[in-house]
């Protein structure tokens, strides 16, 4: 196989890999988790809440 | 009961207020070098030569990297409901970074260098470097793995790649052979030698100036705005789209030199694609706030978060057409590209670690808020107008440089000599002066405001919230 023909599987490939991550993360079995992720910097707010009304 | 490990975030959030003024001061001094170059009163320790890479040092290691370790380890316990993994391992993060900084500050100004832009140590610290480096990935990764929350949050994906990959680009870029305690030559020759350089210089760019920060922009926005990020899928195709692209951009510092063609031609190509996850992630932090934009009329902090975005959406389109070959033809070895790493720098890196830490060092301190909101108002403003007059002063100079140098008369000879186009420098290096002196009064209200802050908290540990 000579460079080119590697370098041309190799960056559809690539591109592959691309579509797929992207339809991986709209997928709607991921909306649950991702949601909950998300939530994730706000919630820790509740410890320091009920530290500052003790 | 559990606690997080504050203490070492208290430890680098202070130190990064500390750096930032130092760092930043000795650029305003450099920058006023150029424009009365007598300021250097022929004493070599403070030639522009040595105390360039100094101030480079300081500003994206000593202040950004303290911004980094402080956040990172913050970040990485709130969201991971675990304490650090190791105290004392984070401890040694801070007592070997700050011994890397005080070892850089006296061994630039001696003129001890590898002569590799920013990455300019010489070996006996660059191994002290890779100690550091590996102890904070596992203190990093290790919190990750006693995580009691299902998610790994996104900037900890950020913060993670940064971490990896500067491990590896130090490593590599690094390689040397030492003649002396004090003086090595790279292993690598001639074209490679650069392309390496390069290789890591840009990376330093996308992983350590940008993936990092990139990390805090995902808590800390969606923090001071109270809302989760606009998209958490888009968060996760940019993080992977991003981290594959930026490393193959470096050659686009190469152009038109002994680097291959079609290696030079890749870093273009690779740098115009980067556009769309930058700007793919610039959107996202600034739509966290759709529906909620009131909130940027009376909270500086948030404005701070939000402006540091625009110079990131700003910057991250100037610098792939800085990287067309034709542009850059124009464009390189000007004073163009000094205005676009300082709008990054300045606008970006700095601006999000300023609103970060605005938010974070009230948290450390058990305090509600920052002793002033008026002098955040004020800091927002003098850094804003620093760093546009910086911007504008130096898109003029290089523009009028790049056209000066390569103006040629009919019979082929150069129509400027160097000291032309110098002269004409003058008043653009003296408004990037102002803007500079404007950035560093700025820091100095945050200094203050810090004390003051600390003056009336107290160091207290949260605890870390028990599974239900």
């Amino acid at each position: 196989m000579d460079g080119a023909t590697f370098h041309s599987i190799y960056t559809v490939v690539l591109l592959v890999i691309f579509i797929g991550i992207v339809i991986w993360a709209w997928s709607g079995r991921r909306k649950r988790d991702f949601d909950e992720a998300s939530r994730l910097p706000l919630e820790d707010d509740q410890s320091s809440r009920t530290r500052e009304e003790d | 009961m559990e606690t997080y490990n504050y203490r070492v975030v208290r430890q680098f959030a202070v130190m990064t207020v500390v750096w930032g003024i130092v760092g930043m001061l000795v650029g305003v001094y450099i920058a006023a070098q150029l424009r009365w170059p007598e300021l250097n009163f022929d004493i070599p320790w403070l030639t522009y030569s040595r105390l360039r890479p100094l101030h480079t040092n300081a500003v994206i290691f000593a202040f950004g990297g303290s911004a980094l370790f402080a956040t990172s380890y913050y970040v990485v316990q709130r969201t991971c409901h675990a304490r650090l993994f190791s105290d004392r391992l984070a401890g040694f993060t801070f007592w070997g970074w700050q011994a890397v900084i005080v070892l850089a500050a006296i061994t630039l100004p001696l003129g001890i260098t590898s002569s590799k832009e920013y990455a300019e140590l010489e070996w006996p610290i660059d191994l002290l470097i890779t100690v550091v480096w590996v102890s904070y990935a596992i203190v990093f990764f290790g919190t990750i793995m006693k995580r009691k929350v299902k998610h790994i949050y996104v900037a900890n994906w950020f913060y993670g790649a940064f971490i990896l990959t500067v491990a590896l680009l130090h490593v590599v870029n690094s390689a040397a052979l030492p003649v002396t305690l004090t003086k090595s030559y790279s292993v690598y020759p001639g074209a490679i030698d650069a392309m390496v350089q390069w290789w890591y210089g840009h990376n330093a760019v996308g992983f350590f100036l940008t993936a990092g920060f990139l990390g805090m922009m995902y808590y800390f926005v969606p923090k001071q705005a109270g809302r989760p990020v606009y998209s958490y899928r888009l968060s996760v195709v940019h993080f992977w789209a991003l981290i594959a692209i930026y490393m193959w951009a470096g050659p686009h510092h190469l152009h038109y030199t002994a680097l291959p063609d079609w290696a030079q031609s890749l870093g273009m190509v690779m740098s115009l694609v980067l556009l769309a996850p930058s700007w793919g992630g610039m959107i996202n932090g600034m739509m966290t706030l759709s529906g909620a934009w009131h909130k940027l009329r009376d909270d500086p902090i948030l404005r701070f978060l939000i402006v540091s975005l625009s110079f990131y959406g700003m910057s991250t389109f100037e610098g792939p057409m800085m990287s067309i070959k034709t542009v850059n033809a124009l464009s390189h070895y000007t004073d163009w590209t000094i205005g676009h790493v300082h709008s990054g720098a300045l606008g970006w890196v700095a601006m999000v670690s300023v609103g970060s830490l605005y938010v974070l060092i009230p948290q450390l301190f058990g305090r509600e808020r920052m002793y002033s909101i008026k002098l955040i108002e004020w800091h927002f403003w003098t850094t804003t107008i620093g760093v546009v007059l910086y911007i504008v002063s130096m898109w003029i100079a290089g523009v009028m440089q790049g056209l000066m140098w390569r103006a040629v008369n009919a019979d082929g000879t150069l129509t400027y000599s160097f000291t032309e186009s110098l002269v004409r420098m003058y008043p653009y290096y003296t408004v990037r002066f102002i803007g500079g002196v404007l950035v560093v009064f700025g820091m100095f209200l945050m200094a203050y405001n810090v004390w003051k802050t600390i003056a009336a908290g107290k160091a207290e540990e949260a605890p870390v919230p028990q599974p239900a």
